[in-house]
């Protein structure tokens, strides 16, 4: 491969697909897609980067089938062809889950099997793969996997981190950051952080700088 | 008496927005009036109706592992339960397709006023996600599914109302612009979220 096709390849239009979704059109805090398991998986920041690597994964092979199929899919069961793709990708991902990393599988429970719902996915593929080349909707989806994790990243963080002064992440296994000399200055794990609502209280502070930071942003 | 527990189970204590997050993107993008929001959350109670007992159906007879003993005892150790999510995804997508069909022939006007909610519901976490808590729950026959599927929705719509009349008068208060919407939504959410919480103490 010559060097001005690798140039090609990586041109400003193909890294904006990638850079876009990390911030001014995030999937999650902008176009309000995938909420679902957005906040469901974060109390453990193990769970979330899993989550966030595996929807990564089936959004970006997702893209690059739909893209590589565009043609032949007559327009009227493109929906049936689309969830059809998007579940096997997805039985993939759950079977490598169980064989690899079963305690994240267990505790992701039915949320792996409901990336097949993720409207981000479902998003992409209508809005993005279905009228773009493959090589594109690859990048398309990786962007949008990635503005995903991110948030993922940021929630679980703020959750783990307050509700139980550690982090958990792969390989490492559980650090424990808050010290033991704070307990004896009165220092408590917030328990509120654990459960289901502060995740979206944390959400909707996210968007909240998200958009004081970038006022074209609001719009509605 | 079993029954009217699961339902109160599933409604409140296990409400499939507050605790589990799950058909949140409908939930924020179709709650801004309480019309509309009525419409979908009963689109969603009859989809789950239909749906759950099939999908356990599915489950039991063909799935599960052992399942298929009925068709002779070479097949008493086949398990297909690998293949559940495109079994399932794939009932649900024709169902409501089937749903959305009957509804027009039989009663235009219901139609018209869940008509464009219908063919959304498909790809609505909800439903998919009540069918693989049926999975994992294992009830022991079709009338507690049913029962479960049809708690589950009443759970949804409650809070799919709830939160549609909460937007629809606070359109008139002053928040800080960049919370406007989806938002405050969120906050609002939480807070309900918050009150559901006190649910968890119910002995049932």
């Amino acid at each position: 491969m010559s060097e001005e096709k690798k140039e090609s390849l990586f041109s400003k239009k193909n890294r904006k697909l990638i850079t876009d979704p990390l911030n001014k059109i995030n999937p999650v805090t902008i176009q309000v897609l995938g909420i679902c398991s957005a906040l469901a998986v974060t109390v453990q920041m193990d769970n979330a980067l899993i989550m966030a690597i595996a929807v990564t994964a089936v959004t970006t092979l997702g893209n690059v089938v739909i893209s590589l199929m565009r043609n032949i899919i007559p327009s009227r069961i493109r929906i049936i062809v689309e969830l059809v793709v998007v579940a096997f990708l997805v039985i993939c991902v759950d079977q490598i889950l169980k064989a690899y990393v079963y305690d994240v599988s267990k505790s992701l429970s039915v949320f792996v099997g409901l990336i097949i719902t993720n409207c981000i996915i479902m998003g992409r593929l209508e809005a993005f793969a279905l009228g773009n080349k493959p090589w594109e909707s690859a990048l398309d989806g990786i962007g949008n996997g990635f503005g995903y994790g991110l948030v993922l990243i940021v929630v679980a963080f703020f959750k783990e981190f307050f509700g139980s002064g550690a982090l958990t992440i792969p390989g490492l296994g559980k650090l424990v950051l808050v010290p033991e000399s704070f307990f004896d200055f009165g220092y408590m794990h917030n328990g509120l952080m654990l459960l289901p609502p502060s995740s979206l209280f944390i959400v909707a502070i996210y968007i909240w700088v998200q958009k004081s930071r970038n006022p074209e942003l609001i719009g509605e | 008496m079993e029954l009217v527990n699961l339902f109160i189970k599933s409604a409140f204590i296990e409400n499939m927005i507050f605790t589990f997050f799950l058909g949140m993107c409908s939930y924020l993008a179709v709650s801004k009036t309480v019309k509309t929001a009525v419409g979908l959350g009963a689109a969603v109670i009859f989809v789950l109706l239909v749906t759950v007992p099939v999908n356990y159906l599915l489950e039991t007879y063909v799935l599960k592992e052992g399942a298929l003993a009925w068709l002779g005892s070479e097949y008493a150790d086949v398990d297909l339960s690998f293949l559940s999510f495109i079994m399932f995804i794939a009932v649900i997508a024709s169902i409501v397709q089937l749903v959305e069909m009957l509804v027009e022939k039989f009663s235009p006007s219901l139609y018209g006023a869940l008509g464009i909610f219908l063919p959304l519901i498909a790809v609505n976490c909800a439903i998919l996600g009540a069918s693989l808590f049926m999975q994992q729950k294992q009830f022991s026959n079709v009338g507690e599914a049913t029962v479960y599927g049809v708690g589950s929705g009443f759970g949804w719509f409650l809070a799919i109302v709830l939160i549609a009349a909460i937007r629809e008068k606070i359109k008139y208060s002053h928040i800080p612009a960049p919370l406007k919407g989806v938002g405050m939504a969120f906050i609002l959410t939480g807070l309900m979220g918050l009150a559901f919480l006190g649910f968890l103490g119910f002995e049932l």
